[in-house]
């Protein structure tokens, strides 16, 4: 069993949601990523999403952004997002690790070795926001080969044959985006999402993760109660932003720790 | 060659074009494909927009016989396809009139735009403005800048002008900002694109209202000298008019085709546009093509005189023609637009531009070792009138 169904077999046993909160890699600081990372396990995390910087980040809001921007000025690339993830797993083999990011960057490593590269350093899974299945599927059967899930995105758009499709192409959990529009800039609407999953989940036994719009602990409980697992970026990302780079680890862990106490509650 | 029959089903120029978007797009595509196959079926659609081209653009646009130009050269003939003579000064407007009819028929009542050099804003303000449609059109705030007149051209007619602060600010960007919209605004708002990228069924699409200049150009040219063209001729920044006038050629092999792209300072500088002549394949804006990126795979700034040519993809059908060997594209630094700028202002009366002088001055620079009784159609894509600043700028000149 991978690192990922093992992780939400363990929680669905115990009658818990997962908690998975995303940061981009090299934000504020190259330094500052792998003590952010083991701060979120500590805090709660139950799986993790790290960011990989791109100039054209289409479908995020200005938050991400701008976190994109403030790590391509540290020279963060793919290559640098993969040793972060090496030294991460130096202290933490237990903790799935998703990379999120936009085609590009894969292509121009190249998909074998990006693929190698991500096996080799304890990637669970990615999520490539601009591949959608139809336009991926050597690279869905090469990470497939690897072990690692290829996680895609659903939308409150996506049809039925599309939801079925999507659904056959993913592995991990369905990553459902929870309103229409760029990460991070609207609020959810929990009894929106909970009228859609049910379509999803005639669909699919994958665990299915809802993000794009969860702020808080409220916010968070509320889409557990459907879903399994949320997904918080962008109110993150901004905390690193507003704490800078001395004090985002303190301020990240105190704001996660509460969300992860409302989805236990 | 093979029949030319592209794109696939799914949008695919051999390994170029595609869908890559997130999937809160792909029903809006899905459905915009949908619709521009209904629409391009039907006769009472053409005919519509047959009838705009003709009555509010102006069309057919002429071909010009450039005599001066071509002695002084001393060997091919040029021919000038005149898109600078339509309704706002360049070809954009045929793919704006166009997709705003498409917009229509989707019953859709709000368009976005995105533009660098503002002349896609300007045509889509433009149609806009005619079919009664509320109009946003994105700009990086650098383009705004350098831009002015285009903006407020853009206000007066109705448009509202959102300025893009992120990324390099340019036209790379505010195609990131308004794709932004679209995600947001899916079910009310129509996206009109103003260039060959962006996913299917854009490239196609936009290829085939843009190719009414070809197609004109294919009677034309007979009339004019009794015979096609023995090379057509057209700047490249996304690819649009190139695609315009090359796509009915295509399947003709005595045409050669020829893209000019934007050299800027010169390829070996860096600061340049030529993603196809200076490029690797990737995958950006909805599609796999050439793109001026590094080697994380990170987009790089571009620079060209000419704002229009300033962008660091290509459509997808130009990377393929260009594998194919269909097509070959060549490139021409500022300085070489800006000489071939005041060559067609002093020689013909004809103010090009910045863009369209790059396929001039290309010309230019064939036309001395070819035989007089030779043929080249340049696609005079816009007129020059909005380079005025950028040009007296370049010469130290005070307007």
């Amino acid at each position: 069993m991978s690192r990922i169904a093992g992780r939400f077999a363990t929680l669905k046993a115990a009658g818990r949601k997962a908690l998975i909160p995303y940061i981009t890699a090299g934000d504020p600081l190259p330094a500052s990523t792998v003590p952010l990372l083991h701060a979120l396990v500590e805090a709660g995390a139950d799986i993790l999403e790290i960011g990989v910087p791109f100039s054209d980040p289409m479908a995020d809001g200005p938050a991400i952004q701008r976190s994109s921007e403030r790590a391509l000025k540290n020279g963060i690339g793919l290559s640098d997002v993969l040793n972060l993830v090496i030294d991460f797993r130096k202290k933490d083999s237990t903790t799935p690790v998703v990379l999120m990011g936009y085609a590009n960057p894969i292509e121009a490593m190249g998909v074998e070795k990006f693929v190698a590269a991500a096996q080799a350093a304890g990637i669970d899974g990615v999520i490539v926001v601009d591949y959608p299945p139809e336009e991926c599927a050597p690279f869905v059967e090469r990470c497939r080969k690897s072990g690692i899930d290829v996680i895609f995105l659903l939308a409150p758009t996506s049809t039925d044959e599309r939801i079925r499709s999507v659904a056959l192409a993913g592995s991990g959990y369905l990553y459902y985006v929870s309103l229409k529009g760029v990460t991070g800039v609207k609020n959810v609407d929990a009894g929106e999402v909970a009228a859609h999953l049910p379509k999803l989940r005639a669909a699919s036994t994958l665990p299915i993760a809802v993000g794009f719009g969860i702020k808080d602990a409220d916010s968070a409980r509320a889409i557990a109660k459907s879903a399994d697992a949320v997904i918080i970026g962008s109110r993150i990302v901004q905390e690193i932003e507003s704490a800078g780079a001395e004090h985002a680890v303190a301020r990240v862990k105190a704001l996660i720790a509460p969300i992860r106490k409302a989805l236990d509650a | 060659m093979q029949m030319y029959d592209l794109p696939d089903s799914r949008g695919h120029f051999g390994p170029y074009g595609g869908t890559f978007v997130a999937e809160t797009l792909s029903h809006a595509l899905d459905e915009l494909r949908a619709a521009y196959e209904r629409c391009r079926k039907d006769a009472a659609f053409m005919a519509e927009f047959h009838d705009e081209l003709k009555h509010y653009v102006g069309r057919p646009s002429p071909i010009y016989h450039a005599r001066r130009w071509s002695e002084l050269l001393g060997g091919a003939q040029i021919y000038l396809k005149r898109e600078d003579l339509n309704h706002t000064g360049a070809h954009k407007i045929n793919n704006t009139i166009g997709q705003a009819l498409l917009a229509r028929h989707m019953g859709k009542q709000r368009v976005i735009a995105e533009t660098g050099a503002g002349m896609h804003g300007v045509a889509s303000a433009t149609v806009a403005a005619r079919f009664g449609m509320q109009c946003i059109v994105y700009m990086g705030s650098a383009d705004i800048k350098r831009q002015a007149q285009n903006v407020y051209r853009m206000k007066l007619l109705g448009a509202e002008v959102v300025p893009v602060e992120s990324g390099s600010r340019t036209l790379k960007d505010a195609l990131n900002e308004a794709m932004r919209d679209w995600v947001t605004n899916v079910e009310d708002t129509y996206y009109i694109i103003g260039t060959v990228a962006g996913p299917h069924p854009y490239p196609m699409m936009v290829r085939d209202f843009q190719s009414v200049i070809g197609e004109e150009c294919k009677l034309q040219m007979p009339e004019l000298t009794g015979r096609q063209p023995d090379a057509v001729i057209a700047c490249v920044g996304g690819g649009s008019n190139a695609m315009g006038i090359f796509y009915p050629y295509i399947g003709d092999p005595k045409v050669r085709l020829i893209g000019v792209e934007a050299a800027g300072e010169g390829l070996a500088t860096g600061k340049h546009a030529a993603s196809l002549s200076a490029g690797t394949p990737g995958v950006l804006h909805g599609n796999r093509t050439y793109l001026l990126q590094d080697a994380n795979g990170q987009i790089t700034e571009t620079h060209s005189v000419s704002a229009g040519l300033d962008y660091p993809g290509v459509g997808p059908e130009h990377a393929w023609l260009k594998d194919l060997g269909r097509a070959e594209y060549v490139s021409v630094t500022d300085d070489e637009a800006l000489a071939a700028f005041n060559g067609l202002c002093r020689l013909e009366g004809i103010i090009p531009a910045l863009e369209s002088a790059h396929a001039v001055a290309h010309a230019a620079r064939i036309a001395p070792s070819m035989p007089k009784d030779k043929a080249l159609l340049v696609n005079l894509s816009g007129r020059g009138d909005k380079d005025m600043q950028t040009v007296a700028d370049r010469m130290g000149i005070k307007l």
